[in-house]
């Protein structure tokens, strides 16, 4: 128990499968508060299941998944664990596109989540206030009043981390924030999330080495559903499973 | 041209038109069947009278459909089920005003509980000689109903064609149950000989025009409310949980309360549809829970424009419009041009005909701005309809794959 | 009692292999003759009883169109007649040889009256006449009749002819029948402990009723042996009941599983939910028809082959259609599946309104060749053969089926393209071709469900709309895209249906097997046999 307090995110010993497919296999992982953490790992090496798990939509086999150093995410379903603080941005950005970017930003506000207040909501000024932070933060003032389909892909990405801080999470799933991203954006993105990381939890699962030099945290790299090697990035490329499985050569 | 410009302009602007034009409407017709003397010119007979109130119902459950399946993605394939319940909950209450005038005068008994031999009236029947009671089970009936199903439906995450296929299941099981006799709904004749509602003769041309007015003005405050719905944040939420169902979720919403609501208020206006119905036709039998009733409801919606509030009640009125025609004319054909219809406007018209009509004036209009010619005074200035033009072959285009069912 | 002896009598010499018996045609004729002065039911009777004493074959024949009420008296001469009655006139024959002697009119004769007391007696004499037929069928009869009417007197008849017997079930039944006749004679407990086992090992109805009759009358070990004979009859008459239930259920259940085959292939391979699959059904239907019509006005010989026939051809007839609507109108609409529902109803108002507009609206007939009509006992379980063959081709088609998917390439294609669908393509398996071709399998198996549908139920423009439901809770209950799923799916949900119509009556039980199926799928909305994991949920 003791080893949970302190901690934003504590998994232990979590095992699910799906048809005898053992898709996370006696994962653990901690994460620390306000710590930021990147997930490498080859395909299938079970990341996005990971972050099914602890966001509710997957329920594990076994294992503990803590939120917060006390709140069993395991009993909880999606919507609860998202009002409790956890934002999640999918791997395919997934934006209200039949709305306008500044609509995207007011569904996402921190605020009650029932039918009748929001049947009959009214802005306030501090709503104003938050969207138009959050569209400086993600640069996409210009883009206030157009539709979310009409964003360039790197926009796109963008506007959903902007919804996740609207939702002003305690902890962010960020699942392959810069893919189908130019370089320029790459860096424009590591450094939003270096931002964001300063106030809040975040965990950023990426295929770009780059990157995730770029951000310069720690590093967990997953192969077959548990941890293959953890430490500074330099430690675990160097690491010769990870070469093996992941890095190559 | 007034109306051009109101088509033209925003959604909201077609809605205030719309509504306006149910209100006068409401007026206009009655004044024309009842104080127009029947040979002017001007005279509203008193057969169009009930033929256009039929299909205000008919367009105030399309308008309901349009709710759930256009704002919200729950294609129902049941909607004619809360239509029906709302009809019988009103045809209840008809029955029982009928009094000891029925064929076998019994003050109590409708006729065929009499003929079924029945002693005394069930339970159920109990209140239905009041009509706040009936008007009361007509709102409470389909919503709990549609509250309950949801319930179940939409918390354990039935989407997309399983919902629809359960829903339709369900106006399939209303239909048997309501042709049993023992049901006590009178079976397969359903309820009719109709006499009097509220005390006035049900046949009277005035109380005809009074339905007439009654339905046109609830299908305008319909139009209001879910205007009002659609456009609070909630709506913006049915169009999320439409779009992004799973987004909606991970942002901490309930889709599935979402859903509900709009389930159940969506199935409230269809039962009062049905009941401003009843005493317009004058007889509801279980024919109407057929799930074909239930699908042609999606059909009249498809045709005027999902998504939008005008473009069901424009759909609506052009089918039956059509259907009154075909059935008269060539009542063979019906089948053929319904079906046909189904087929062109998932083919070739994704929008409806209101998408047809913007996309048409979108580009009326950049030819007119390419032009440089002075202000769009001269739009065209009734919305006809115009079957899908050859090229709108835009759904043909793409092609897009096949996904396995999940 | 003294007739029955006499009978029993005579069914001694029949034992003791003199042959059945010619009683000379004077004799018989003169009793025959004495209807005639029979003043009641009960000189009738006697009359009756002497002519069935003397074993005769030939007196069926009059005693027959006596229980009829077609024997008279002519009252001109008092001679008797079997008549048929024509309008104002009378037919009159032989009462013996059956040969046609004239025509009279109905003032001219009496019909001899009959009453129910008297057409039972008939009926048994009768039955006791036909226990030395030979024909082992009549015997069989005879030997079931006299079960059904014990009588002491019948004991060493019985006898007799179970010692001459040599068809296996027939003695058994005769033993049955003698059975019950020691229960109603004067012997000992221990014969009568004895008869009551037998008795009971027959085990159905009427058994049953023997029994309680033999508890109301008897007292002592007899009765305690017979009330415990009536719980072990009942409880096997249970098991059969349920054995019947069962059977209808997987009747049912096939009937299910042909028509929801079609739709499982093609909504588990492609999403596509295709409400114009009943509508192939239908189609396959009517193809049969047009053969049978065919045959019937060309070929009469050929009428137990029709389906033979007509079952490639509406493979065809369906499977064409159904690759029309796919490359005409589905594969415009992929990834948009409540439109292609909505875009598929219209093809099945439209395929019904062709037909009713060629065929008409109403019913039209469709014969069983004659391996399919009739049925068969298999205990206490009445089969009929239309059933029974539906019940085989399900499975064979189901069988065919599950092979064509998991051994020949095409199966193979089929269920690449459903596990992923991208990679298939990239992998050089030409998916559009495989579409196709699935929705014509898929039309063309519901188009030979049709062909065996045809011969259950009413061939009419809207036979497709009753079972698309069905076939649709079938697939949805059993889950998607797995042909196992489909055949528990469509078993348990004939069987629920079938055990709940006895208590719910029919319609209350298929209300019930949709609601129980909508909360099913609350519980598991992927069905019984859902695929599970990352993929199936995104």
């Amino acid at each position: 128990m003791g080893r949970k307090s302190g901690t934003i995110l504590y998994l232990d010993g979590v095992s699910v499968s799906f048809d005898g497919f053992r898709a996370i296999n006696n994962l653990s992982l901690v994460l620390d508060r306000g710590e930021m953490r990147a997930i490498i790992g080859p395909n299938g090496a079970g990341k996005t299941t990971m972050m099914d798990i602890v966001t509710g939509k997957t329920r594990p086999d076994e294992g503990e998944v803590f939120f917060d150093g006390e709140i069993d995410l395991t009993r909880h379903d999606e919507a609860d664990i998202a009002t409790m603080g956890i934002g999640r941005k999918f791997q395919k950005p997934t934006v209200f596109e039949g709305h306008t970017v500044e609509d995207n930003l007011v569904l996402s506000l921190k605020g009650p989540r029932s039918i009748f207040p929001a049947l009959f909501h009214r802005r306030a000024v501090e709503e104003d206030r938050r969207i138009d932070e959050i569209l400086a933060v993600t640069r996409l003032e210009a883009k206030r009043g157009d539709m979310a389909a009409s964003l360039s892909h790197g926009q796109k990405q963008w506007l959903e981390i902007g919804m996740l801080l609207a939702q002003d999470p305690k902890l962010l799933l960020v699942d392959e924030p810069v893919a189908g991203m130019t370089d320029a954006e790459t860096v424009e993105t590591a450094r939003l999330l270096k931002d964001i990381a300063r106030t809040h939890s975040v965990i950023v699962v990426e295929h770009d080495m780059h990157f995730v030099r770029e951000l310069g945290v720690k590093v967990t790299c997953l192969h077959e559903g548990s941890v293959l090697s953890e430490g500074s990035l330099d430690h675990v490329s160097s690491d010769p499973r990870v070469v093996e499985v992941y890095l190559g050569r | 041209m007034i109306t051009g410009r109101f088509f033209a302009s925003g959604a909201d602007r077609r809605v205030l038109f719309t509504i306006l034009v149910l209100l006068v409407v409401a007026v206009l017709v009655p004044v024309l069947n009842l104080a127009v003397p029947p040979d002017s010119m001007f005279h509203v007979p008193t057969f169009m009278v009930a033929l256009v109130g039929k299909y205000l119902c008919y367009a105030l459950l399309a308008l309901a459909l349009d709710l759930v399946w256009g704002y919200c993605g729950i294609l129902s394939l049941g909607h004619g089920a809360f239509f029906a319940l709302g009809g019988y909950a009103m045809g209840m209450y008809l029955m029982r005003q009928i009094g000891d005038r029925g064929v076998y005068g019994n003050p109590l008994l409708p006729d065929f509980m009499v003929f079924l031999n029945w002693k005394e009236l069930p339970w159920f029947w109990y209140g239905f000689d009041q009509f706040w009671f009936a008007a009361l089970m007509v709102v409470l009936v389909p919503g709990a109903l549609a509250f309950a199903f949801g319930w179940f439906a939409f918390r354990s995450r039935v989407t997309g064609v399983y919902l629809s296929i359960i829903t339709q299941a369900l106006t399939y099981a209303l239909l048997l149950a309501f042709f049993r006799n023992d049901m006590g709904f009178g079976g397969n004749n359903g309820l009719t000989d109709f006499k009097d509602i509220l005390g006035f003769n049900i046949q009277a041309s005035t109380t005809r025009s009074a339905l007439f007015a009654a339905s046109a003005l609830a299908l305008a405050l319909a139009v209001y409310i879910t205007w009002r719905i659609v456009g609070s944040k909630f709506g913006k939420l049915m169009i999320s949980v439409r779009d992004a169902e799973s987004r909606t979720r991970f942002l901490g919403w309930r889709p599935e309360n979402i859903k509900l609501f709009a389930f159940t208020v969506s199935a409230v206006m269809a039962g009062i549809a049905g009941a401003l119905y009843v005493p317009q036709v004058g007889i509801i039998n279980p024919g109407e829970f057929d799930p074909s009733n239930s699908i042609e409801v999606v059909v009249w919606t498809a045709v005027g424009g999902r998504g939008t509030i005008m473009g069901p009640i424009i759909g609506a009125l052009l089918v039956n419009t059509g259907k009154s025609y075909f059935t008269g004319a060539l009542p063979e054909l019906w089948l053929f041009a319904l079906g046909g219809l189904f087929v062109c406007v998932t083919l070739f018209l994704p929008k409806g005909v209101l998408g047809l009509w913007d996309q048409w004036r979108d580009r009326g209009a950049r030819r007119r701005a390419e032009a440089d010619t002075p202000p769009p005074g001269d739009a065209p200035a009734i919305v006809r309809a115009t079957p899908a033009a050859p090229a709108e072959h835009r759904a043909l285009g793409a092609a897009p794959e096949p996904q396995p069912a999940e | 009692m003294k007739m029955p002896q006499v009978l029993a009598f005579l069914f001694a010499l029949f034992a003791a292999g003199l042959g059945p018996v010619s009683a000379d045609e004077a004799g018989l004729r003169q009793t025959i003759a004495r209807f005639a002065t029979a003043k009641d039911f009960k000189a009738t009777e006697a009359v009756v009883r002497e002519l069935a004493a003397t074993g005769d074959p030939a007196v069926e024949l009059v005693l027959l169109a006596l229980a009829d009420g077609n024997l008279f008296v002519r009252k001109s001469d008092s001679a008797v007649f079997v008549g048929k009655e024509t309008g104002q006139s009378v037919t009159l024959s032989d009462p013996l040889t059956g040969e046609k002697v004239g025509e009279v009119a109905k003032a001219e004769i009496t019909k001899i009256k009959v009453n129910n007391g008297l057409r039972r007696v008939i009926r048994d004499l009768l039955g006791g006449l036909t226990l030395g037929s030979t024909d082992p069928a009549a015997r069989l009869a005879a030997a079931d009749t006299m079960f059904r009417t014990p009588d002491a007197a019948n004991i060493e008849a019985l006898d007799a002819a179970i010692g001459r017997e040599t068809v296996a079930s027939v003695k058994t039944r005769l033993e049955q029948a003698r059975a019950a006749s020691i229960l109603v004679s004067d012997r000992s407990d221990e014969d009568k402990i004895a008869a009551i086992a037998v008795v009971q090992a027959r085990g159905d109805r009427d058994a049953l009723s023997l029994l309680t009759a033999v508890v109301a009358r008897s007292e002592g070990p007899v009765r305690e042996a017979a009330e415990g004979a009536i719980v072990l009859v009942n409880s096997s008459l249970v098991l059969w009941a349920a054995g019947q239930n069962v059977w209808y259920g997987i009747s049912l259940g096939s009937v299910l599983l042909l028509a929801a085959i079609g739709l499982a292939i093609t909504f588990g391979v492609m999403g596509v939910i295709n409400m114009a699959h009943g509508e192939m059904v239908m189609l396959g239907a009517y193809t049969t028809y047009v053969v049978q019509e065919v045959i019937r006005t060309s070929f009469p010989g050929l009428f137990d082959w029709s389906l033979a026939f007509a079952l490639p051809l509406a493979f065809l007839v369906a499977g064409t259609v159904g690759l029309a609507i796919e490359r005409g109108i589905i594969r415009f609409l992929y990834g948009r599946p409540l439109e292609t529902l909505l875009a598929t109803w219209g093809v099945s108002l439209i395929l019904q309104q062709s037909v009713r507009t060629i065929f008409g609206p109403t019913n039209r007939e469709v014969g069983n060749p004659s391996w399919m009509s009739g049925g068969f006992d298999l205990g206490q379980m009445a089969l009929t053969w239309n059933r029974f063959w539906i019940v085989l081709f399900a499975l064979g088609v189901f069988a065919v089926l599950l092979y064509v998917m998991k051994r020949t390439p095409w199966g193979l294609q089929m269920r690449a393209v459903t596990a992923n669908r991208r990679m298939a393509a990239s992998m050089g398996i030409r998916t559009p071709w495989v579409d196709a071709l699935t929705f014509a399998l898929g039309s063309g198996i519901a188009g030979i469900a049709g062909v065996a549908l045809s011969q259950i139920d009413n061939v009419s423009p809207n036979l497709g709309q009753g079972y698309i439901i069905d076939s649709f809770m079938v697939v949805v209950f059993g889950g998607v895209g797995n042909l196992w799923g489909t055949l528990v799916g469509a078993m348990s949900l004939g069987i629920l249906n079938k055990f709940l119509e006895p208590y719910a009556g029919a319609v209350l039980g298929k209300i019930l097997v949709l609601v129980l199926i909508i909360l099913f799928i609350q519980k598991r909305p992927r069905g019984l046999f859902a695929l599970k994991g990352r993929a199936v949920e995104a």
